[in-house]
């Protein structure tokens, strides 16, 4: 079991970045460095990331970044995957997407990419809606979460990518979240040890986006895991398996009350009792369709 | 030692790539380019080339995995038409504005709707201002040489940008004709190892395309202008080298044909310049003052070659197989545009013609040559500058 103690103390998000306070992409970020070192390239289709770097000549990644079209990140990496081993190239490809490039406009080249079973690993930090934009509704966005397309809340669930990507039948699939850098950071590893595509799915909630105070982004994290709607588990072959600390969260009569959840947010203001209804039905169905994979 | 092929345009692409030590290629199949991927599929699975062949989704995917492979520092190769370019046109952008040299042909097809798999110009021309080189092949052989030319010109430190071949659909694509292979010791030491401007996989660690300060774009935007410029004097090179490898030019940016000391010039890009050739010799044999400009770069465009032909003759017919929608045909716009350069004395008519495949022959252009020549001579100007020929 990996420890603190054992990550590198190398920065890879240096100070200085552009990122919004209370961000989650500028930690997500930092366990990608942590969990794979120098060896990786970035591939950044357009979104936060594309400003966290800040301006050139500078860059705040001390990683390789490669910045490209919104649709086209799945692509790209499986370019580079595919010339690894003609041109003796060392380098780990990572995709570093949000969910409107992965969910959205980019799922073609993800589909793409993992029916191909090309060598990279796909990120998609999921902060449910289109931020750098300025918080417009994506396929991610969850049911009745208020966005600038959305203002009486949205009225369609999110879409179920990870379970998508687990159909795709490729060698590993995970979900992670900022809260649980070692958790994520393990499966990075894991990830990059698995000749093949990968997919992980980093839930990283967003305090503009959501309306919640900067200072609480790994606490909405958390709450997101105990009250069951964000689950964490991982895919080795097609195997799921719940991974702690959701595996507590199986017992329906241990996960916090979804209330908590919401109240904490902005987004989710002013929803009826018949809305929280549907948000409670639908963790429910999410529980008992991945219980059934298991 | 050469061999002579009997081939198709497509298969011509095939062995230009095969013979240009590529290291990965991709595509997605469009008619009337699917038998290049076909071919280059199955060279690679049979082991005669050594590449890593990816088989996206889409046009778009195709591109991205060829622009992450290139920018990795291998040398590249994929092929579309029509609507697989309109696809992957932000695709081409990025390669341009990333300095990555890559060559690309594309087999050109009307757009749609309605549907439509013949010949038109109108695909490719609406790539015009993407950064790409542009060029157009009038027969099999030079479309196998000029991709192989391609990966040179493209990967010329003066040059660094990537480059298009573009072949008339079934006119090329599908049309067989004996090609010279050339060979391929000769080819690689013309090619030398693949060079670009940086590599973003190898020990440094570089960010590519992050935010600039406006100025800083502003300026790579001009650079890539220059680059434009340079690549001119370029191309001459590669061409004048080639032909003394090979023993076959094309003139660099441009061929004249019995253009000297001619009154009249036809101006056009693509397969049917061979026609216009045939027409140009018939009217030579009745009397006429008749040559041809074979436009073979349209990117970057050579304003030179061109007003320095144009220039003193009476009468130009630029013949256009596309159409700027409002507008005029495209080689009609760029010449109109050095207009001045070019005196008054010249006068320029445009013909769009021949677009959604509409057959387009040495009867219809030698009508018009005529009808053009009479015009002038019996009044001293065209009535129409411009016409569609219906």
């Amino acid at each position: 079991m990996l420890s603190i103690k054992d990550l590198p103390k190398e920065k890879y998000v240096l100070p200085g970045h552009s990122a919004c306070p209370g961000c989650p992409e500028s930690l997500g970020l930092r366990f990608v460095g942590m969990a794979l070192g120098k060896d990786v390239i970035l591939v950044i289709p357009a979104g936060c990331s594309s400003i966290i770097q800040g301006v050139m000549p500078s860059s705040s990644l001390s990683m390789r970044v490669l910045n490209v079209p919104f649709a086209s990140a799945a692509a790209v990496a499986a370019g580079i995957s595919n010339i690894r081993g003609l041109l003796d190239i060392k380098v780990i490809p990572v995709v570093w997407a949000g969910d409107g490039a992965t969910a959205d406009i980019g799922f073609a080249s993800l589909s793409g990419a993992a029916e191909r079973n090309d060598d990279l690993i796909y990120v998609c930090v999921d902060n449910e809606a289109y931020m750098n934009t300025g918080i417009q509704r994506s396929s991610l966005t969850p049911y009745g979460a208020w966005t600038t397309t959305s203002v009486t809340g949205k009225k369609e669930g999110k879409k179920e990518l990870p379970l998508i990507m687990l159909i795709h039948k490729v060698p590993y699939i995970a979900t992670a979240s900022i809260a649980y850098p070692i958790d994520f950071i393990s499966k990075l590893r894991k990830a990059a040890s698995i000749k093949g595509f990968k997919y992980i799915h980093l839930h990283a909630p967003c305090p503009v986006g959501w309306r919640f105070d900067p200072s609480k982004t790994v606490e909405v994290a958390r709450l997101a895991i105990e009250v069951g709607a964000w689950i964490l588990f991982e895919a080795e072959e097609g195997r799921v398996r719940i991974n702690p600390p959701s595996t507590i969260y199986v017992d329906k009569s241990k996960r916090r009350d979804v209330r908590e959840y919401l109240d904490i947010q902005g987004r989710f203001k002013g929803l009826d009792g018949r809305e929280i209804d549907v948000i409670k039905k639908l963790i429910d169905d999410n529980w008992n369709v991945l219980l059934k994979l298991t | 030692m050469m061999t002579i092929k009997v081939l198709t345009g497509n298969y011509a692409v095939a062995e230009a790539v095969k013979l240009s030590g590529v290291n990965l290629i991709t595509a997605y199949p469009i008619t009337p380019q699917t038998p290049i991927v076909e071919k280059l599929s199955e060279y690679v699975d049979l082991g005669l080339i050594k590449a890593s062949f990816v088989r996206v989704e889409s046009e778009f995917s195709a591109l991205a995995v060829a622009y992450g492979a290139s920018i990795c520092g291998a040398r590249s190769f994929t092929a579309t038409s029509s609507h697989g370019l309109l696809y992957m046109h932000e695709m081409l952008w990025w390669v341009a504005g990333s300095r990555v040299p890559l060559v690309m042909a594309v087999v050109t097809r009307a757009i749609g709707p309605p549907w439509n798999i013949w010949d038109e110009h109108t695909d490719l021309l609406d790539q015009r201002d993407t950064g790409w080189l542009i060029s157009f092949a009038e027969d099999n052989q030079e479309v196998l040489d000029t991709i192989i030319q391609l990966y040179r010109i493209t990967e010329d430190p003066r040059v660094y940008l990537p480059g298009i071949l573009g072949l008339d659909g079934f006119l090329l694509s599908h049309t067989s004709e004996p090609v010279d292979i050339p060979d391929e010791h000769i080819i690689k030491s013309f090619l030398k190892p693949r060079s670009q401007p940086y590599t973003l996989c190898g020990d440094e660690l570089i960010t590519m395309g992050n935010l600039p300060r406006a100025r800083d774009a502003m300026f790579m935007r001009y650079d890539i202008h220059l680059s434009m410029e340079r690549a001119k004097r370029v191309i001459k090179e590669v061409d004048l080298e080639y032909s003394k490898l090979v023993g076959r030019s094309y003139g660099g940016l441009v061929e004249c044909y019995r253009c000297e000391n001619s009154k009249y010039l036809l101006v056009g890009m693509g397969a049917w310049v061979g026609n216009m050739k045939d027409v140009c010799d018939e009217l030579r044999d009745e009397g006429y003052s008749v040559g041809v400009l074979k436009v073979r770069f349209f990117r970057p465009f050579p304003y030179e070659e061109v007003v320095g032909h144009l220039s003193g003759i009476r009468g130009a017919l630029v013949f256009d197989r596309s159409i700027s929608l409002g507008s005029l045909g495209h080689l009609h716009l760029e010449i109109l545009a050095r207009a001045s350069s070019i005196g008054k004395h010249t006068i320029i008519k445009g013909l769009i013609a021949g677009l959604a495949g509409v057959d387009v022959g040495v009867k219809e252009i030698k009508e018009s040559t005529i009808k053009f020549i009479n015009e002038i001579e019996e009044l001293g100007y065209v009535k129409d500058s411009s016409e569609w020929l219906l």
